[in-house]
């Protein structure tokens, strides 16, 4: 039926950190690259839901949404766009030093990207905060002075969902980096094993996009028109 | 009759996956594919069985037509928590994480699927997931249907959150799985096995994992955004705060059509397995047998809004929604025949796998023309929320996935256990079960055309006949299905060691003992010749590239 | 499949050179700047327009360059076109129903 022949012997000289299922290091990279590529392809449809839902009631409600979205302070959006880009910078950064068997490379951009995203939740911490203050937390005595109340509710709804759900992703986030910044402390990743930090690095920089589409569409409608209120 | 091992009796290797390690750690801690099978099987046989007690509750109530034995809250609460539990946790993942699981590795010639731990974790999540739901059945249940449409899943007394969320834990069980599959099967193929090479089977769960990973993140955030208007009193889908229900809708019916093919894809897998083996041929037409999988999986995602049809969803989109669900029947009418035609001229024995399959192809063909009515926006109007709808998807669901589910087990539990089970038994449960299912479920389209409407504990007196009948079906059905339960386990105990090739079947599973040792092959296969390759000389079509 | 590696500590994979990096992080921050500039402008549909327009470029060069889509294999480009094909196919099909609920004139239709 077929020929049956050994393809490798066993090879005592391979690396430790390689898998028996996988034939050596290149393709075991290979393989949990593209998992975590599939991953990340679960998570746009994941966010992707309720982005439709976004665009739903965005054409429902634009004057609403455009209200709500003025009265967003644009400063700590703006603040936290810069601080996640920043993050992806020293990600990446920690990627290629772990490429380049730079330990300390690792370890120095690996805690940057961990504080950078630990500030990024401090400011969405302050930004909530100011949300209840304000009394625009749908379900809880939502106050509205504009002309669309509904449409702000409905923005404010989505507001709360979609940072909410991409805060819920940066914690996993910072809990990943600092798994993997201990491991990098204990010396565990070089040039011929750095898989676990690239796809780390895959799931970070993804975080990242989503904010990147995030900031123009909850923060930036309607800016040009006066506040009216 | 076996070509490539003598048909005397056979001795159980010695040294096989199941008894190379010992104790309970061993198999939940373990990280070979083939444990991991089995832990799904028995914990899908268990919500199998707890989805059919509350189908039993359904069909005791529906003898007479009044609410008297259930009362009507308690009857929303039976046939809700029957379609949570088989659908999430029995329908989803039974052949996928039981079948593939256990045959993708061995089929495609590699030691254990991509991620070994990640399927470990798989089998953990559907476990959490289910003991959330239990949870939730236990503390009262759920009332809403298991599609859980707003506006009353918001205001509901009862524990849809719970459920929910159990739902989608498990939810990411079936992602993993789906993930490890799409990534064994491009990265993982042994030397020789090219694409058009692979055993059907090994295409249509690929096909299902690509429906998992696209469309199962969808019905997550929908189920998490239901949660949050109950938790947070959020109002996205609430019409008086300004939301539309209908988006729900959108958003469910996004996954959850595309799911009923995650259903069926993979027991359309084990058909080709079945008829090619049984039939003693290639399978005919196989590419395209592999291409209509991939057309099903695609053409899968653009038909949802079928289940929209009397929604506040535009005339218009129903229309195109009507004209693509048409053109969805097209390739699965095409795989049926395509085994029609590889039976024709076949060497055919009746074993009781082959029962099954011949079932499937009467039945689903049934399931899936009444589909095609139904997706005739003018005739669903008239028979949506009826029993029309409930047979039609009964036939598919039952007569087709677990038709399929029931041949593959049978098919390769001499692989799976190393033991033989009672042919004589399990043609006779065969049979009893097809009866059965019949009986319940083909008074159903009559009385569903007539106007029953399904999930109500009433109906009007002149059903009372049909529904008996499909009482009584259920009833033969429940005996049916506990049969392989006995002779499976008696076999395990008692039947006789089953040589490596039983069936004397083409395939790599066929070629490794049975049981196979943990690591499948002890030298990695190279693959020289197509998939059921059972006429060399015939053969005109040549599947191999 | 992938070859076999003679040396099984052997580097694999693009590495790139630390400018590239910070390159991609100025066209960041640049777009950054500039989609909030242009959000205080009435453009009409068009602010909608190019603030996607600007996060698409960004999130392109976070893609090709940070996540080194530039150098991996064709499979990962069809994952990545697949999961954007669907994303917008949900979007498309979706958004076809709610833009012409109003079109037969039927109430409710």
């Amino acid at each position: 039926m077929h020929a049956e022949h050994s393809t490798h012997g066993h090879d005592h000289a391979h690396n430790p950190n390689l898998q028996h299922h996988f034939m050596d290091m290149p393709h075991q990279q290979e393989a949990s690259t593209l998992g975590m590529w599939i991953f990340l392809v679960t998570e746009v449809m994941f966010f992707g839901g309720m982005f439709l839902a976004y665009i739903v009631y965005r054409t429902w409600y634009y004057q609403g949404f455009a209200e709500a979205s003025h009265h967003i302070d644009l400063f700590w959006g703006g603040f936290n766009t810069v601080v996640l880009i920043c993050s992806s910078l020293t990600m990446a950064l920690a990627v290629r030093a772990a490429q380049l068997s730079n330990r300390r490379g690792q370890i120095i951009n690996l805690i940057l990207t961990i504080v950078l995203g630990a500030v990024f939740l401090g400011v969405k911490g302050i930004e909530y905060a100011a949300k209840f203050r304000d009394n625009v937390v749908p379900g809880r005595n939502f106050e509205w002075h504009g002309t669309d109340a509904v449409g702000a509710q409905i923005f404010y709804s989505l507001y709360f969902m979609l940072t909410g759900l991409h805060a819920i992703h940066m914690i996993i986030g910072i809990g990943l980096m600092l798994v993997i910044l201990w491991m990098a402390w204990r010396g565990r990743f070089d040039a011929s094993y750095y898989g676990p930090v690239e796809i780390s690095g895959l799931y970070w920089h993804f975080v990242d996009i989503v904010w990147i589409f995030l900031f123009p569409l909850l923060y930036l409608i309607g800016r040009h028109a006066p506040l009216t209120f | 009759m076996n070509s490539a091992h003598a048909p005397v009796a056979s001795t159980t290797p010695p040294v096989n996956y199941l008894n190379a390690t010992h104790g309970i750690k061993s198999w939940l801690l373990t990280k070979d594919h083939k444990r991991i099978a089995l832990l799904y099987l028995v914990s899908i046989t268990l919500f199998f069985g707890l989805g059919g007690l509350f189908a039993g509750l359904v069909r005791l109530e529906l003898l007479t037509p009044q609410s008297d034995l259930l009362q009507p809250e308690t009857y929303n609460k039976a046939f809700t928590l029957h379609g949570v539990v088989m659908v999430f946790f029995f329908l989803v993942p039974s052949i996928p994480a039981v079948l593939g699981n256990w045959l993708l590795p061995v089929m495609i010639g590699a030691k254990d699927l991509a991620f070994p731990r990640i399927n470990l974790l798989s089998w953990y999540l559907y476990i959490i997931g289910g003991i959330m739901t239990l949870a939730a059945i236990v503390s009262g249940g759920v009332d809403t249907g298991w599609t859980f449409y707003p506006p009353y899943s918001t205001s509901s007394p009862t524990h849809v959150v719970l459920a929910g969320l159990g739902v989608f834990v498990a939810g990411f069980s079936s992602i993993l799985t789906g993930l490890n599959f799409i990534v064994s099967v491009h990265r993982m193929r042994a030397p020789g096995l090219a694409w058009f090479r692979l055993p059907l089977f090994v295409w249509s769960h690929y096909a299902t994992s690509l429906i998992m990973i696209l469309g199962t993140p969808v019905v997550a955030i929908t189920i998490l955004l239901l949660a949050a208007e109950r938790v947070f009193g959020l109002g996205i889908f609430d019409p008086a705060r300004g939301g539309d229900p209908v988006l729900f809708q959108h958003l469910f019916w996004f996954y959850s059509h595309p799911a009923v093919y995650i259903m069926i894809l993979p027991a359309m897998g084990v058909m080709s397995e079945l008829v090619a083996a049984f039939s003693r041929k290639n399978v005919f037409g196989y590419s395209f047998v592999a291409f209509s999988s991939m057309g099903i999986a695609v053409l899968g995602f653009v038909v949802w809004g079928h289940h929209l049809f009397v929604s506040s969803q535009s005339a218009y989109m129903g229309l195109i929604f009507s004209i693509l669900s048409m053109l969805v029947a097209i390739p699965s009418a095409v795989k049926v025949f395509n085994w029609t035609a590889t039976l024709y001229k076949g060497s055919i024995s009746w074993d009781a796998p082959m029962m099954y399959a011949i079932g499937f192809i009467g039945l689903f063909t049934i399931g899936g023309l009444t589909g095609v009515f139904l997706a005739v926006m003018g005739i669903d109007v008239h028979v949506h929320d009826t029993y029309f709808v409930v047979a039609h998807f009964h036939y598919i669901m039952v007569g087709g996935a677990i038709f399929g589910y029931l041949g593959g087990l049978h098919y390769w539990w001499p692989k799976i256990t190393g033991k033989l089970y009672n042919e004589y038994w399990a043609r006779a449960s065969a049979f009893i079960i097809f009866v059965g299912f019949n009986l319940t479920f083909f008074p159903q389209f009559i009385v569903g055309y007539l106007g029953m409407p399904r999930r109500y504990a009433m109906y009007p007196p002149e059903f009372q006949v049909l529904n008996v009948m499909s009482t009584a079906g259920a009833t033969v059905l429940a005996v049916g299905y506990t049969l392989p339960l006995i002779y499976f386990l008696y076999s395990l105990v008692k039947g006789a060691p089953a040589p490596a090739n039983p069936w004397g079947a083409k395939g790599l599973e066929w070629t490794i003992p049975s049981p196979p040792p943990t690591e499948n092959f002890l030298v990695t296969p190279v693959v020289t010749e197509p998939a059921y390759n059972y006429n060399p000389g015939r053969e005109v079509e040549v599947a191999g590239r | 499949m992938a070859e076999h590696a003679h040396d099984p500590h052997a580097a694999h994979g693009h590495i790139a050179p630390i400018s590239m990096y910070l390159g991609v992080f100025a066209i960041l921050m640049v777009g950054t700047a500039i989609t909030v500039g242009i959000a205080y402008i009435d453009l009409g549909f068009m602010n909608t327009a190019m603030a996607l327009a600007i996060a698409v470029t960004k999130a392109t060069f976070v893609v090709l360059y940070f996540m080194h889509v530039r150098w991996a294999s064709r499979l990962t480009w069809v994952v990545i076109a697949a999961s954007i094909f669907w994303l917008l196919l949900m979007f498309f099909i979706g958004m076809t129903d709610y833009m012409s609920r109003d079109w037969m004139g039927v109430p409710g239709r």
